[in-house]
Order: C-alpha cells, then sequence, then structure tokens
C-alpha cells in the first residue's frame, strides 16, 4: 500500500492508504481525529469540513492521496493547547450554537474559513457561506448569531430563538 | 467504492502517460466523480489525479484578450480571478456551496458535461474554445449530448479560452437540496451577436436557444423575448419539475439574464 505524508494541525502524519482511502476516513481510523465527522458521505452535509491548505473541504470527498504534502486543520486543531476554546468555538458555546454537536466541527471549520476571508460578514453572507452545512437541530438561528459573534459585531440586538 | 490505484503526476506530461494505462480515469477536484466512485457507477483500475499539475491551473488575458483559465483552476479561484468577465466569476461563485468550490474544477465540470452543471452554459454562450492535450475545440462541437462530450480517452483539458462579451449574465434557477440548475441560461452580448445558452433544461444537455439569439440580435431587452416559447417534449421531466415546467421557466430565466446583463 502507498503511504500518504502530511502535516495535521502543525505535526507531521502518516501512514499507509489505499487509492480509495478517503482524507476523512485517513484523519478518523489512522491518526484517530475522531472530531471531523462522515454526516453523510454524500458530500452534501459538511460535517466533515476540514482546512486543506488554508481551504474549507469536504474530507469525505477528497482522496488521502491527493493531500500529500498539504497543511490540513481539523477541528482538534482550533483550541490552544492548554484547552482555552478558540473564539469560534467560544462563540458557539456562549450563543448556543449547538445542540446535539454532531454538525459543529464541520460549522466550526467552515465558520473560520469564512472568517478568514471574509472578517465581518453580513448576516446574508454567513448564511450564504453556510450553504453547505446542514444542522437538524438548531434551525441556524444560534450559529449564525455565534459567528457574527465571533467576528467581533455587536448581537446583543439579535433576538435568541 | 472499487479499489483502484491512484496516481498524483506533477506535470501534465507525466499525466498524459499515467492516463495511457488500461482503464485509467482522470480524476479533477473530485466532486462529482468521488460520490459517483461511492454509487458504484464509475469502476477505473487507475485514477490520475491532475490536482497536483500546477501548469493547468491559473487565470490570465490573452493577446487578443479573451480570459485563459486553466482547466485545473477551482470555482473558487474562477470566482475570485475573473473580474475580467465579471458574469462568468458569479457563474464560478454560485456552484454548490464553498467547500466544494475550494475542489470543484472548471476543466473537470466540462469534462463531466453534466445536464444541469453552470459551467457548460458559460461555454457554449460565450463560443469559448476548449484547449486539450491534443487540439482546440470550439464550444460548438464540444458537447455531445449528457455526459458526453468530444474529449477522447486521456485527453486533459489545459484551458478554457472565453471571448469576453460586452455584456452578460447567467440566472440559474436552483434546485435547492443539490444546488444544480434546474434551469440556468447564459446570456452574452457580442459585437457581431448575442448567444443564448441554456443547461438544466434538455435531456440532450446544453443548448443554444437559437430563436432567442436572433431576437436578442435584433433589440437586446427582456421584451425581445415575448412570444417565443421552447417546447416541454425533450426538455428533462423528473420529481423536481415536468418537461413543460423546465420549458416554461428556460423564458422566464433569459428574460432575466438580459434584464440583468452588465
Amino acid at each position: 500500500m502507498p503511504e500518504v505524508s502530511m502535516t495535521v494541525n502543525g505535526k507531521p502524519a502518516k501512514g499507509q492508504i489505499e487509492g480509495r482511502t478517503l482524507l476523512v476516513d485517513f484523519l478518523r481510523d489512522t491518526l484517530n481525529l475522531t472530531g471531523t465527522h462522515v454526516g453523510c458521505d454524500t458530500s452534501q452535509c459538511g460535517a466533515c469540513v476540514v482546512h486543506v491548505d488554508g481551504r474549507a473541504v469536504k474530507a469525505c470527498t477528497m482522496f488521502a492521496a491527493e493531500a500529500e504534502g498539504a497543511e490540513i486543520k481539523t477541528i482538534e486543531g482550533m483550541a490552544e493547547p492548554d484547552g482555552t476554546l478558540h473564539p469560534i468555538q467560544a462563540a458557539f458555546r456562549e450563543h448556543h450554537g449547538l445542540q446535539c454537536g454532531f454538525c459543529t466541527p464541520g460549522m466550526v471549520m467552515s465558520a473560520a474559513a469564512l472568517l478568514a476571508e471574509n472578517p465581518t460578514p453580513t448576516e446574508a453572507e454567513v448564511r450564504d457561506y453556510l450553504e453547505g452545512n446542514i444542522c437538524r437541530c438548531t434551525g441556524y438561528h444560534n450559529i449564525v448569531k455565534a459567528i457574527l459573534a465571533a467576528s467581533g459585531q455587536d448581537v446583543s440586538r439579535i433576538a435568541a430563538e | 467504492m472499487y479499489a483502484f490505484e491512484i496516481d498524483r503526476p506533477a506535470s501534465l506530461a507525466d499525466a498524459v502517460t499515467a492516463l495511457g494505462a488500461e482503464e485509467a480515469q482522470a480524476l479533477g477536484g473530485g466532486q462529482t466523480l468521488i460520490p459517483a466512485l461511492k454509487q458504484r457507477l464509475a469502476s477505473p483500475a487507475r485514477l490520475v489525479a491532475l490536482s497536483g499539475v500546477a501548469e493547468i491551473k491559473g487565470i490570465c488575458t490573452a493577446d487578443d484578450g479573451a480570459l485563459s483559465i486553466g482547466g485545473g483552476t477551482t470555482h473558487a479561484d474562477v470566482a475570485a480571478g475573473a473580474g475580467a468577465y465579471p458574469a462568468l466569476a458569479a457563474l464560478a461563485g454560485n456552484i454548490g456551496d464553498p467547500a466544494v468550490r475550494n475542489r470543484g474544477t472548471i476543466g473537470g465540470s466540462l469534462a463531466n458535461n453534466d445536464p444541469s452543471a453552470c459551467y457548460p452554459a458559460a461555454v457554449l454562450g460565450s463560443g469559448a474554445t476548449v484547449v486539450t492535450t491534443n487540439r482546440q475545440i470550439a464550444a460548438d462541437d464540444f458537447f455531445e449530448g449528457m455526459f458526453t462530450t468530444t474529449l477522447e480517452d486521456g485527453e486533459i483539458i489545459t484551458e478554457v479560452r472565453f471571448p469576453v462579451p460586452e455584456v452578460a449574465s447567467y440566472q440559474k434557477f436552483e434546485q435547492p437540496a443539490s444546488r444544480f440548475a434546474l434551469v440556468g441560461v447564459f446570456v452574452a452580448k457580442y459585437a457581431d451577436g448575442v448567444r443564448v445558452a441554456v443547461t438544466g433544461a434538455s435531456e440532450g444537455g446544453v443548448f443554444r436557444w437559437s430563436e432567442a439569439e436572433a431576437a436578442l440580435s435584433r433589440s437586446f431587452t427582456p421584451g425581445a423575448l415575448e412570444g417565443l416559447s421552447l417546447s416541454g417534449d425533450d426538455m428533462i421531466s423528473d420529481l423536481h419539475g415536468t418537461g413543460a415546467y423546465r420549458a416554461h421557466l428556460v423564458g422566464v430565466m433569459a428574460r432575466r439574464a438580459v434584464a440583468a446583463a452588465r
């Protein structure tokens, strides 16, 4: 079996893969980074979003072999080593941006990609960017609110839903 | 997925060589092919990933003013970098969702020729030229029907050259679950006439609506399309819409595209 090597959350990682091994399976099964979730396995739900060289990608729709040499960031790489939450994660907790939490890793990674390219998005821009992330619990209102809050915008006048 | 070998060549020459292997298939961004492999709708023995081939990525303006886009350029990069052709940049920025746009490529989309994909409408509606490892193919000769093109085995789309129109617009009536076009209409006005290309509607894949082109070449106004209609007989009919519904939508989206063209 061929070997693949990449950098995951700042650390070198390598392992044996098959041609058909998906990036998400390599992360979960080989590296035991199970924070990245597989919701639909059909590229629709976004629970598996990770960053590949700084860009949001659905890890269920990319082969591990294609990540050779890439910089990967997963939800495990968001908090500080001492456990301090990333500002987006903290905002999700503060504003109740999750209920069951299954979609949250993908939501946080998509939100981080959005804020990297658009530091102060409008509510409409947040909703548009989350088009490929599906949540079945929250109705999105508090997710959107959390992301706006994480961008440093005043959300005090947005009613809790 | 059935098992297969995967190659990731770093140059176009190596990619062409790798595609010479038996039952080898090119892999663009994989946003359509990987789901198809999962459903076992395709079973290549070997995939040749083009994502490592830097020489087919990027956007530039050619000497004749055409906008040249490398076949391996992602939708996100076209959305951000095709400012010289705003309607094309807008089309690319509305394909799928952000994560899909970060992987999917223009060459992959065109080679697949999904009957509901957006890019075929832009290429046909612009009279673009598809450049491959072997030749240059005019848009009018490239699309052969649903999921079929004139590409030969092992041929790779290296570049697509778009003549930049005076004004243009693409209007997509989105199928909200798949984010593909239920119907999409691309209208482009050039000095020598107007081109209108329709995706999502026909059983034959993307097509030019010649009656609308003639009417708009006389008068580039939404009103010029009043009274024109298409038959629903050869249109796609599924649970999302009947053929007649799609035929009606083509007219609506064409008028919206003319009104929005800039």
